[in-house]
C-alpha cells in the first residue's frame, strides 16, 4: 500500500545555490501528485530529497524534515529508504550489461533474493504492473538496450517496481518519450496509485491534469500553491499558479 | 560561391586526405618493414634450429647452442606475476579515487600514481637492487617459504634476486597505467547508472558492482592488457632484479632470464652471424606474443563489449 508523506520546512543547497527554500506539503497516500513548475524551481531537487537522492551529489545539503509514515526518513538508513521509496528518472537508464530479466530483479538480488523461482515470478508481475510483460515475455534474456525508449522507461518502472517500494518518485519519465509511449506511462501511473504513493515531476501541464489528483506548483524554490487537480488548472488561489498555467510565463 | 574557390578547396581536402592517408599508412609499412627486417636477419637461426629453438632449453653461445625457451619462461612468469600483483590494486586504487575519495585526497593521490609511471626504469631498478632484492631475501622470502613451502613455487633458497622481483617491479610499474585506465572509464560512466542502482537501495559498494564496474569493464580490461604488454617488452628494470640465469625453475624465488633482458644483456657480446642472428629472433619472437596478445585482448575486450543479445554494452 501507499504511504503518506508529510514535508515540513524542506531546504536544499547545491553547493551556496539554496533551491528549496522552506518547502511544507501533504501528500496523500495512493494518490498522483504532480510538481509542475518552471526550470529551476526547485521539483526535481524536491524528489530527490524524498528518498535522499540530492544529498548523495557533492556539495549538497539539506534541512528539515520528511515524514514517512509516520517516521522522519532522516533517522533511516538511506539505503533501506530507498527500497522503500523507488525512482524512476528523466531518461530511461537500464543498466546495459544486464538483460531485460536481469535489469528487473537486480533490486531483488541486491536484497538477497536468491530463489530463482521467486525472481522469476516476481519479474512477470513487475513486468506486468508496468504493461510490458506482453512485449518482452519472449526475449527476457537479451539486452535492456534493445528496447525502444518508451520500453525502456516501462523496463524502469518494472525495475522500480520489483522492490515493492510504497512511494514511487517519478522525476519527468515521458520527457524523453514520443507521445505514444507518453499515453502508455501515463495510463500506466493512473494505475499503480492503487498501491503506490506517486509523485511526478512534470513539465507538462496537459500530463498534470490528466493525471494528477492533487498539483503542486513550484516556483522559484517555493510551494506556491498545492491543492486538487481540478482547482489548481481551473480556479487557482495565487496569482502566479494563474499566470503560469495559462502560458504567460515559464 | 565562384567556380574557383570550389576547385581550391577540394584540392586542399584531397592533399590533405592524402597526407593523412600516407602517415596511416607508414605505421602499416613500418610495422611490416620491421617484422621482415628480424625476420630476414633471424633466418640463419630459424633455418639452423627450427622449431626446436622455441622448446629448446639450453643457451649455450660457447657450444652454438640455441633454445629460447627459459627467456619465454621468464617473460610470461613475471609478466603474469606482475599482472595479478597490479590489478587488483590498480582497480582498487582507480575505485577509491573515482568513487570515494573527497576531491582534495583525489588529486594528491592521483598525481602520485601519475608519477609513478614517470619514474625511469633504470631508477626502478637501482630501487629494487638496494630495496627490494634485500627486503626479499631477508624477510619476504623466508616468510612465504615458511608459510606456503608446501606449493612448489616459494620453495627453494631466498636469494632476492629471481622472478619474483622481477614480478614485483613490474607490477609496480604497470600499476599507475591499470589505474590510471581503468579511472578513466569509470569517470566515463554516467552519472545515470550510479543513481540507478542507488535508488533501488544499493550500498555504495553494490553500486559500484552493479553499475560501474560493468559498464566499465571492457575499458577496465582494455587497460589491464595495455599494462600486461609493458611488462612484456620492459627490458632495465628486469634486467636489473630477475638474476639473469637462462633456468627454467619452477620456484619464484630462482633467478630466471627474460627475452628483452638477453637482447640487452648479450647483443654486444654476439661474436658471431649464428649468435646475433639468435638474438634477434628471441626479438621476433617477443614480437609475435605481443602481436597475437594484443589481437587476443582485442577479442576479449569486443565479446566483453557485446553484452547480452540485441545490444552493445557502452550505449
Amino acid at each position: 500500500m501507499g504511504q503518506s508523506l508529510i514535508v515540513r520546512h524542506l531546504e536544499a543547497w547545491y553547493g551556496s545555490n539554496k533551491t528549496l527554500k522552506g518547502i511544507n506539503m501533504q501528500i496523500a497516500p495512493n494518490q498522483v501528485t504532480a510538481i509542475i513548475g518552471p526550470s529551476g524551481c526547485g521539483k526535481s531537487t524536491f524528489v530527490r530529497c524524498i528518498n535522499r537522492m540530492h544529498e548523495t551529489l557533492p556539495g549538497t545539503k539539506v534541512k528539515g524534515e520528511i515524514i514517512l509514515d509516520g517516521e522522519s526518513i532522516y533517522d533511516q538508513d538511506p539505503v533501506a529508504l530507498r527500497k522503500t521509496v523507488g525512482m524512476v528518472f528523466q531518461k530511461a537508464n537500464p543498466f546495459p550489461s544486464m538483460s531485460i530479466y536481469e535489469n528487473v530483479v537486480a533490486g531483488l538480488r541486491l536484497n538477497g533474493m536468491k530463489s530463482k523461482q521467486k525472481l522469476q515470478a516476481s519479474a512477470e508481475k513487475s513486468l506486468r504492473m508496468a504493461a510490458l510483460w506482453d512485449e518482452v515475455k519472449d526475449r527476457l534474456n537479451y539486452s535492456g538496450m534493445s528496447l525502444s525508449g518508451g520500453q525502456q522507461q516501462r523496463l524502469c518502472i518494472a525495475r522500480a517496481l520489483a522492490v515493492e517500494p510504497s512511494v514511487l518518485l517519478m522525476d519527468e519519465p515521458a520527457s524523453a518519450l514520443d507521445p505514444i509511449a507518453t499515453t502508455h506511462i501515463e495510463e500506466l501511473i493512473r494505475q499503480l496509485k492503487e498501491n503506490y504513493t506517486i509523485l511526478i515531476v512534470t513539465h507538462n501541464m496537459q500530463q498534470a491534469a490528466r493525471i494528477a489528483d492533487s498539483t503542486a506548483f513550484f516556483l522559484s524554490g517555493e510551494l506556491v500553491e498545492h491543492g486538487p487537480t481540478s482547482e489548481i488548472f481551473t480556479n487557482p488561489n495565487d496569482k502566479r499558479t494563474e499566470d503560469y498555467i495559462t502560458g504567460r510565463f515559464g | 560561391m565562384s567556380k574557383k574557390t570550389e576547385l581550391t578547396a577540394s584540392i586542399g581536402d584531397q592533399t590533405f586526405r592524402l597526407l593523412t592517408l600516407l602517415m596511416a599508412i607508414s605505421v602499416l609499412v613500418l610495422m611490416v618493414w620491421m617484422g621482415w627486417q628480424m625476420y630476414d636477419s633471424a633466418l640463419p637461426s630459424i633455418q639452423k634450429f627450427g622449431f626446436s629453438f622455441i622448446t629448446g632449453r639450453v643457451w649455450d653461445p660457447v657450444k652454438e647452442q640455441f633454445g629460447a625457451l627459459p627467456f619465454i619462461y621468464g617473460t610470461l612468469v613475471t609478466s603474469l606475476l606482475a599482472l595479478l600483483i597490479a590489478t587488483p590494486i590498480g582497480l582498487g586504487v582507480a575505485i577509491f579515487l573515482n568513487e570515494m575519495a573527497a576531491s582534495k585526497v583525489r588529486v594528491v593521490v592521483a598525481f602520485l600514481v601519475e608519477m609513478l609511471a614517470a619514474i625511469p626504469s633504470v631508477v626502478y631498478g637501482l630501487w629494487g637492487i638496494f630495496v627490494l632484492a634485500p627486503w626479499l631475501r631477508e624477510t619476504v622470502e623466508p616468510g612465504l617459504a615458511k608459510w606456503f613451502g608446501f606449493i612448489p613455487l616459494f620453495q627453494g633458497t631466498p636469494a632476492g634476486f629471481g622472478m619474483l622481483a622481477g614480478g614485483l617491479i613490474l607490477a609496480v610499474m604497470i600499476l599507475p597505467t591499470i589505474a590510471a585506465i581503468s579511472g578513466e572509464v569509470m569517470a566515463a560512466v554516467p552519472n545515470a547508472q550510479r543513481e540507478a542502482a542507488l535508488a533501488l537501495g544499493a550500498t555504495k559498494w553494490e553500486m559500484i558492482r552493479l553499475a560501474v564496474l560493468p559498464y566499465a569493464k571492457s575499458g577496465i580490461l582494455g587497460g589491464i592488457m595495455l599494462g600486461l604488454g609493458r611488462a612484456l617488452g620492459e627490458t632495465m628494470a628486469v634486467t636489473m632484479l630477475i638474476g639473469n640465469r637462462p633456468d627454467i625453475l619452477p620456484s619464484l624465488f630462482a633467478p630466471a632470464y627474460s627475452m628483452a633482458a638477453v637482447i640487452a644483456n648479450e647483443f654486444t657480446e654476439a661474436t658471431y652471424a649464428l649468435y646475433l642472428s639468435a638474438l634477434v629472433e628471441i626479438g621476433l619472437i617477443l614480437f609475435g606474443i605481443t602481436l597475437i596478445l594484443n589481437v587476443f585482448a582485442r577479442f576479449l575486450v569486443w565479446s566483453v563489449a557485446r553484452g547480452p543479445k540485441g545490444g552493445t554494452s557502452n550505449e
